[in-house]
């Protein structure tokens, strides 16, 4: 019998289509909700600056739908879909982006920081690589504690380029700590291009998890279903005591680098090729084949979701300005 | 009481957490077999195993990142950088992640962490062996800093900072490591925050750390043949740091020498006047005088180097300074 592992790496089998509708089902309130946010920011609603995650929602849902409850993760700038995902509720993250008390960071974060611990979400990063190194300290205490449970780090090519990436990868393979690191490849750091920010072709970044001896598993990043199956195979193997996975996934990042971006550095009519060809949402919807009927039902109930979300983070309450003060200590 | 070294109340101090906690470990370079490049951990690793006195690779940044995601699991993990100029290495991580996960996390989160770590001049090991950067640490909301300067307190110190619920930078000093003093039979925890007045006296307060604390009293027996009585504090935690003490005790002698190792531009020095000037302007009768290091990188040369940083000489020449203008 094929391993969970090669069925990933063999193009997938045995996700029932039940649980494929729950995975759309997510990622179109993933892509509902950044639209919403991305709607409230333009017309000055929202404070600070937003990097959504359109294009990329499979690489969330499929990973973190194979993971445990207790399982952490650290995220990125990019971070709604990966929040979502991992289970933080709609209306704390949204009042978090409205710098609301009852934000899932209590208005300390913002969309760059958000966390929650309760459901296994130990902070997105607003500086590349940054979460890399406490997600190997995570995966060592579960080590130390023997328990079952496995870190994830996200982040994206442009992090592989950077000293933190390469010295927590060499430490987690050498100490074998449980933890998989999640590459999400949409071949853009920022504005530069993977041609322009490394030496390998963008397509073969996996390939520097070879250089510490490490597991390195790699799918199409828009194909939930191989991403879950390839985030089940990282796990178990991480867990399984022979070290952390590097789980590469190539995606495509089908908006700007933040919400308003013009992309001056961006070939229009690839990304509009890139568009009609890579959404992952769209490739789904095909595979299930869903009528326009029952993909109006879900859209209405993830877009009514979205919306309330908004209702309850603008009826939320606003820090007084003096709490600045109260969490700087333990 | 028995007398110890300060290389030898530090290992106490972590013995006596690694023996009591099981969720405290060590990880640095070279800690394990050989003890660390000081001969601080000699013989943990015999004691408690390869597990808990874990030798890294050379990667400060993920050392110190590490060290984070454990601690916010709930462990207390100590780090030993070998040298503080090496804790440039792991800024980011100390500075944007282990100062700030508590607040960016509404208080979710918190990270019990030490970072032990030695620096000074003395034994010529040019520029980038021997800096003190203690004043870097200081101007991070959400870090501690300590600097202890004898046996006794560096080993209640540590003993606090491990088991403090924040990250914490304590700065030990190289010269130090083989000085003797008394500590008390049974570990007595010294809180973060409280000055130490190591010397009582009425004319002129000096406030130092580190090696300087020795240097400052040396300065103070000198001065008093010549009729100069002199106080010696020392704040021991920079962070929190006792005001009140450096306040009081400026109020009553009247004049305030700082002294630190460090280079005297934006070093510690400069916050301590500020502190003195607002809290105690009144009774001031002179300028307050800084001392530390001339503003170069440490050159090799001995001659250079001594002549570079501050001694007890440098202490008594700012203390005779403050005297002579009343």
């Amino acid at each position: 019998m094929a391993t969970v592992e090669e069925r990933a790496e063999s193009g997938g089998s045995g996700v029932s289509d039940e649980m494929l509708r729950g995975f759309f089902r997510e990622m179109l309130l993933i892509r509902r909700f950044e639209e919403k946010v991305e709607e409230r920011f333009r017309a000055g609603e929202l404070p600070g600056f937003l990097h959504v995650a359109i294009g990329q929602e499979a690489t969330a849902t499929g990973v973190c739908a194979a993971l445990a409850r207790e399982d952490v993760i650290a995220s990125t700038h990019r971070a709604h879909g990966h929040a979502i995902a991992k289970g933080v509720s709609v209306d704390r993250i949204m009042a978090e982006l409205y710098g609301k008390k009852e934000g899932c960071s209590g208005g300390f974060g913002g969309s760059m920081h958000l966390y929650d611990v309760e459901v296994g979400l130990l902070g997105a990063n607003a500086v590349v690589a940054g979460g890399i190194p406490g997600i190997v300290g995570s995966a060592l205490a579960f080590q130390f504690k023997g328990e079952q449970r496995v870190a994830v780090a996200f982040f994206g090519d442009g992090a592989t380029n950077a000293g933190t990436f390469h010295e927590s990868l060499n430490l987690a393979q050498l100490w074998k700590v449980p933890a998989v690191f999640v590459l999400e490849n949409n071949g853009w750091a920022e504005s530069t291009p993977a041609v322009q920010h490394s030496p390998l072709p963008v397509d073969e970044l996996g390939k520097r998890a070879l250089a510490y001896g490490m597991k390195l598993i790699e799918v199409d990043g828009q194909d939930v279903e191989l991403v879950y199956l390839a985030a089940l195979a990282s796990r178990e193997h991480a867990l399984s005591g022979k070290g952390p996975v590097l789980l590469h996934l190539r995606t495509h990042r089908l908006t700007g680098h933040y919400v308003g971006d013009p992309q001056v550095y961006r070939d229009k009519e690839e990304l509009k090729r890139e568009r009609e060809t890579k959404d992952p949402i769209e490739l789904l919807r095909s595979r299930l084949e869903l009528s326009d009927e029952e993909f109006a039902a879900i859209d209405s109930e993830v877009t009514a979701e979205v919306e309330a979300a908004v209702e309850f983070a603008k009826a939320g309450t606003d820090p007084d300005p003096e709490d600045a003060l109260k969490w700087v200590y333990a | 009481m028995p007398e110890v070294t300060y290389r030898e109340a530090v290992r106490d101090a972590l013995s006596r957490a690694l023996r009591e906690d099981d969720g405290v470990f060590l990880m640095g370079e070279d800690i394990a077999e050989m003890g660390g490049s000081m001969a601080v951990t000699q013989g943990l690793l015999e004691e408690f195993g390869a597990k808990r006195i874990r030798n890294t690779p050379i990667s400060e940044m993920a050392i110190v990142g590490t060290a984070i995601g454990a601690a916010m699991q709930g462990m207390r993990p100590i780090v030993e950088i070998m040298y503080e100029d090496f804790l440039t290495l792991s800024m980011e991580q100390l500075v944007n992640q282990a100062a700030k996960h508590r607040t960016m996390s509404g208080g979710q989160l918190k990270v019990p962490l030490t970072i032990r770590t030695q620096g000074g001049a003395g034994w010529s090991p040019g520029a980038q062996h021997a800096q003190q950067l203690e004043a870097w640490f200081v101007h991070v909301p959400g870090l501690k800093v300590v600097f202890a300067s004898t046996p006794e307190d560096v080993r209640g110190l540590l003993w606090t900072a491990i088991h403090d619920d924040n990250p914490v930078v304590f700065f030990e000093h190289r010269t130090l490591y083989p000085v003797k003093g008394e500590v008390p039979d049974e570990l007595e925890p010294i809180p973060l925050g409280k000055a130490r007045i190591h010397r009582e006296g009425t004319d002129v307060t000096v406030i130092a750390t580190g090696r300087l604390v020795h240097e400052a009293l040396q300065a103070a027996e000198e001065a008093e043949k010549d009729g100069i009585s002199v106080e010696v504090v020392d704040p021991r935690t920079l962070l929190p740091l006792d005001e009140e003490a450096i306040v009081a005790s400026v109020r009553k002698t009247t004049r305030c020498v700082t002294a630190h190792e460090a280079v005297t531009r934006a070093g510690f020095g400069a916050e301590l006047a500020a502190i003195v000037q607002h809290g105690a302007f009144d009774w001031l009768d002179a300028p307050i005088e800084r001392v530390g290091a001339r503003f170069a990188p440490l050159p090799f040369a001995p001659v250079m180097e001594q002549w570079v940083v501050p001694h007890a000489a440098d202490v008594l020449d700012a203390v005779r300074r403050t005297v002579a203008r009343a």
